[in-house]
């Protein structure tokens, strides 16, 4: 009874809460599957940028998407060579 | 004045691109603007038959594309309304049978001639799709309330604005406003949430929409039905007025208790 009056008067969630919670984790695998040629331009864009300021070992660089559950997130791991030195003393002065 | 090329599109097929298309155009025309309908879905053409136009089809498309004719003849002119014509699609050929190019170029002799040209895109991602996008300025992405639909609806959102077709414009299809209330449909807001993109229209499902289709008349014509008078507001927002959305939620008796009580509920509380 208390059910049918909480559906009457539209306190119950009903089925649109399954609908949008299933949506959304689906929308964020799939907006999340990156082609991979857009993984090697973003590799290479990573790469320009970093360069101007370290020197990187470009072979060893990784990029990655990961996803768990609702969130994702962009795991680089970049090894440095070393840290140039003119931006290192422009970012002192 | 060049007008602009606006495809209507969606990714999941069955969702009302069509009827969508056939609507649009027709309550265009019926404001005085100058309409030419395109139907870009070859070899499962339909635009012909929601609007009544089937049988006075002589070439299509691909006649134009290969130069069988010249374009104003495969041009189907509605005897109901002034200036709204249909470019009906090729039923017996294969998707590929023009290009994007193909497509753009039409959609540049169009738009000298007319104010809008509606181009009705085929369900799926494919050549079919490219070809619907190529010559469009503008996007109109339609989804229904589902949880498919809506999935689909932001892949193409994705796809259009990596063909540089951003800022589409959304149209939920379908909405009924009793399995809304009951919290066993995704709202309005639920769907703009989910999609991100800003909305243009919502129709309601709506039976008069069957019965439009069965005679080939677009709904549009009468607006004393509640998709009609939807259809028409979307028009009306094409044209830049200011139009807010409709309230979809008929008086039934239930609806009016509801209110009553949360009204009496929130007073209660005040107190």
């Amino acid at each position: 009874m208390l059910e049918f009056f909480g559906r009457l008067f539209g306190r119950d969630e009903g089925s649109k809460k399954a609908a949008k919670d299933r949506l959304r984790l689906v929308l964020v695998h799939d907006r999340a599957s990156l082609s991979p040629q857009l993984l090697e331009s973003l590799k290479e864009d990573l790469i320009e940028t970093i360069s101007k300021y370290m020197e990187i070992d470009t072979e060893g660089l990784e990029v990655n998407l990961d996803q768990e559950e609702d969130t994702m997130a962009l795991v680089a791991s970049i090894p440095i060579r070393r840290v140039r030195r003119g931006v290192a003393a422009k970012a002192n002065s | 004045m060049a007008g602009k090329a606006i495809v209507v599109t969606s990714g999941k097929g069955g969702v009302g691109k069509t009827t969508t298309v056939a609507n649009l155009g027709t309550g265009l025309a019926l404001m005085g603007r100058r309409v030419c309908m395109v139907d870009a879905d070859i070899g499962l053409r339909n635009l012909d038959v929601v609007m009544g136009l089937e049988n006075r089809i002589v070439y299509d498309l691909v006649d134009v594309v290969e130069g069988h004719c010249k374009l104003r003849n495969a041009l189907i002119k509605d005897k109901r309304v002034e200036n709204l014509f249909l470019l009906p699609a090729a039923q017996t050929r294969e998707k590929d049978a023009i290009t994007p190019q193909q497509m753009k170029e039409i959609c540049e002799v169009l738009k000298e001639e007319f104010d809008y040209v509606l181009i009705d895109s085929p369900a799926g991602i494919e050549h079919g799709f490219r070809n619907a996008i190529a010559g469009a300025d503008e996007a109109l992405v339609v989804t229904t309330p589902e949880v498919s639909a809506v999935r689909d609806a932001d892949r193409i959102i994705g796809m259009l604005e990596a063909h540089e077709l951003g800022a589409p414009k959304l149209i939920i299809n379908r909405i009924r406003p009793d399995m809304v209330r009951r919290g066993d449909m995704m709202d309005i807001e639920d769907v703009i949430e989910i999609l991100a993109i800003t909305l243009i229209g919502v129709v309601p499902d709506d039976q008069d929409v069957i019965v439009a289709t069965n005679k080939g008349e677009p709904v549009v014509f009468d607006r004393r039905t509640r998709s009609g008078q939807a259809y028409h507001n979307i028009v009306r927002r094409l044209e830049g007025e200011d139009v807010p959305l409709m309230q979809l939620d008929n008086d039934g008796l239930v609806e009016r208790l509801r209110r009553l009580f949360n009204r009496d509920a929130r007073r209660r509380k005040a107190q």
